[in-house]
């Protein structure tokens, strides 16, 4: 598995103590299709947590709930002391805070790069343009893609797509990052350059939930690492534990698939 | 054998030799293809001379009957002598100036706003031009303002009637027709329920029942002694007609804008008119620029059923002409030829537009 090794210099800050996200006995259903199960989950500001499961294990849903992407049904769900219900208002809010990377990068193809950074600032945080034009590229010099910003995204690889979704979510300055499987779509040699400034956004603090199968990365930056099976959180350990000691069977036989190659 | 070997051999010598080479490649390969070309030629040499010689070498332009009845060909006579009929109707003769001048101006209006979309400093001012444009072709066309005469709308005709109809009609059932098409997709189960019925139920029924419900049925339901002008009843029948199609033709270029394109503007806190106006709409509707357009030259033919509730439409007033005199009526041949024409250059000017417009749309981002 690819390993960002070249970014390993300084460490990653541990979480504070504050919780930002709360979940508490959460049920999803679609029509009779139980996908998630009584979910309990609190998430610390500036913690890392990686998701695993195999397919069909609900965690993608799972962090689809945490901005709305898909409604639940039962329990209840906070982030940042805002409920997240049917309420368009505090929907809106939370959004605000909290951004995702998605698996296939879902960029606005009609529109630059550029453009496509600018949108939300200009539109949601009603920025003025030009200062929109500097954020944006401030973001995409991190992620080092600056000199595309004027391309559109068809012109792009992959993972030069994706740098740019990171970079078109952190230009909404989120409190909260989701990654739903963002090197799934990836070709294999472009995984590690979308990873480096994932780990990069991880030393600084942000605040990560990431479903991932890039078991090296969970072992680098993971401040917890779950594990999903049938719509249930089966285990929840910190990375050493969850690697060298899984308790459930369920997980000793995940693990045993995925890094058996 | 070597690679280069395989490729086709680059085009060298004279005009003559490149031609006849190009000819047997294209032209005469194989029996079926001669005689495909050799029949086509044929067919050609049939058909076009005739034309030329009925529409324009034996053809006349006097503006006579007398001159007419003495040409073997053509008689353009009929058009030249009726063309103020044609073009206006029975607009009051000495008031013609007025609807040449608003035709005009909204010709001039519409060709603005195509071609200027593309540059932002014309782009701002379309819908300026169009707030200021209208209320001055209104005020041309009714009059009875600035020591203008009045005209009622009942002798409006021709030429600027079939434009006024087609122009407003699609600039107000173009949003209509994408309300409709949001409707429809939309989570609400009534408002769903009330945009497929709406859909299904004009489509359902032909454009000349929806006119004439306008024209005849709807008036028995409202009080009496109110009135809905005959002319804003067919303009709004076509307006609901054409949106309850394109509609159907936005619906289908909302679903092939992939899920995710939603997803990503919402989790971009972008409201669902934002995600819509900023995302969603720009790709649909460049998506569905060909069926629009479709539409749109579609429309702009129906206008011409406005005729059976007594409106005067442009081919209308050919056939008024061809009345006008019995002894007209026998060139009907040109006076129909003539509104083809129009009707023609209109209709390829609008599928010209949409292809440019394409065009230009895609620059850029080849995928």
């Amino acid at each position: 598995m690819t390993v960002a090794t070249e970014t390993k210099t300084g460490a990653v800050p541990p979480p504070s103590s504050e919780d930002v996200i709360t979940v508490t006995k959460m049920n999803k259903w679609y029509g009779n299709f139980h996908v998630l199960k009584d979910i309990d989950l609190s998430v610390r500001k500036g913690e890392r947590i990686v998701i695993c499961g195999p397919s069909g294990s609900g965690k993608s849903t799972l962090i689809r709930t945490l901005n709305r992407l898909e409604v639940y049904q039962q329990g209840e769900i906070t982030v940042n002391d805002i409920l997240l219900g049917d309420d368009v208002k505090n929907i809106e809010a939370v959004r605000r805070d909290v951004c995702m990377v998605f698996q296939h990068f879902n960029l606005f193809p009609h529109m630059t790069v550029l453009e496509n950074l600018t949108l939300a600032p200009i539109w949601v945080r009603k920025m003025p343009k030009k200062e929109a034009n500097e954020l944006a590229m401030h973001y995409l010099e991190r992620v080092r893609i600056a000199e595309q910003a004027h391309k559109f995204p068809g012109q792009l690889s992959g993972g030069q797509q994706q740098r740019v979704a990171i970079a078109r979510s952190l230009c909404m300055q989120p409190k909260i990052m989701l990654f739903d499987e963002p090197t799934s779509a990836l070709d294999p040699e472009m995984v590690k350059e979308v990873l480096d400034v994932m780990v990069e956004l991880a030393k600084e603090g942000m605040t990560m939930l990431c479903v991932t199968h890039e078991m090296g990365f969970a072992k680098e930056v993971a401040d917890r690492v779950i594990f999903m099976d049938e719509g249930q959180i089966i285990e929840m350990a910190g990375p050493h534990e969850f690697f060298d000691n899984p308790k459930s069977d369920r997980t000793k036989l995940f693990l045993s698939q995925i890094l058996s190659h | 054998m070597s690679e280069n070997a395989k490729l086709p051999p680059l085009p060298v010598g004279t005009f003559v030799e490149r031609s006849v080479t190009w000819s047997k490649k294209n032209l005469f390969d194989g029996w079926f293809n001669t005689i495909l070309t050799l029949g086509s030629v044929a067919f050609l040499l049939w058909l076009i001379p005739p034309i030329i010689e009925w529409g324009i070498i034996n053809a006349t332009l006097t503006p006579t009957i007398e001159g007419c009845a003495e040409a073997t060909g053509a008689c353009w006579g009929f058009v030249n002598a009726n063309l103020r009929l044609i073009l206006f109707g029975t607009y009051p003769y000495d008031e013609q100036w007025r609807p040449l001048l608003a035709m005009i101006l909204l010709m001039g209006i519409i060709c603005a706003s195509l071609g200027g979309v593309k540059y932002p400093n014309v782009r701002k001012w379309i819908i300026p031009m169009w707030v200021i444009g209208v209320p001055i072709i209104a005020i041309l066309m009714w009059g009875g303002v600035l020591g203008l005469t009045y005209v009622q709308n009942s002798y409006w005709g021709g030429l600027p009637l079939t434009l006024i109809l087609s122009s407003i009609g699609i600039v107000f059932a173009f949003p209509f027709g994408l309300l409709l098409a949001l409707g429809r997709q939309s989570n609400m189960p009534a408002l769903r329920t009330l945009s497929v019925v709406y859909i299904e139920v004009i489509r359902g029924v032909p454009l000349i029942t929806v006119l004439f419900m306008a024209s005849v049925m709807f008036p028995l339901f409202l009080p009496d002694g109110v009135t809905i002008d005959k002319l804003l009843r067919a303009q709004i029948g076509i307006i609901l007609f054409t949106a309850a199609y394109l509609a159907e033709v936005f619906r289908g270029g909302l679903q092939a804008v992939p899920r995710g394109q939603f997803e990503a503007g919402e989790s971009l806190a972008l409201s669902y008119w934002q995600s819509m106006r900023l995302i969603i709409l720009p790709q649909a509707l460049r998506l569905v620029i060909p069926p629009t357009v479709n539409s749109f030259i579609s429309m702009f033919k129906d206008t011409t059923l406005v005729v059976i509730i007594g409106l005067f439409d442009f081919l209308g007033t050919v056939k008024l002409a061809l009345r006008s005199d019995p002894a007209w009526t026998k060139y009907y041949v040109e006076g129909y030829t003539f509104a083809a024409a129009i009707f023609f250059l209109i209709c390829f000017s609008m599928a010209k537009y949409s292809a440019y417009l394409e065009k230009e749309l895609r620059k850029g981002e080849r995928r």
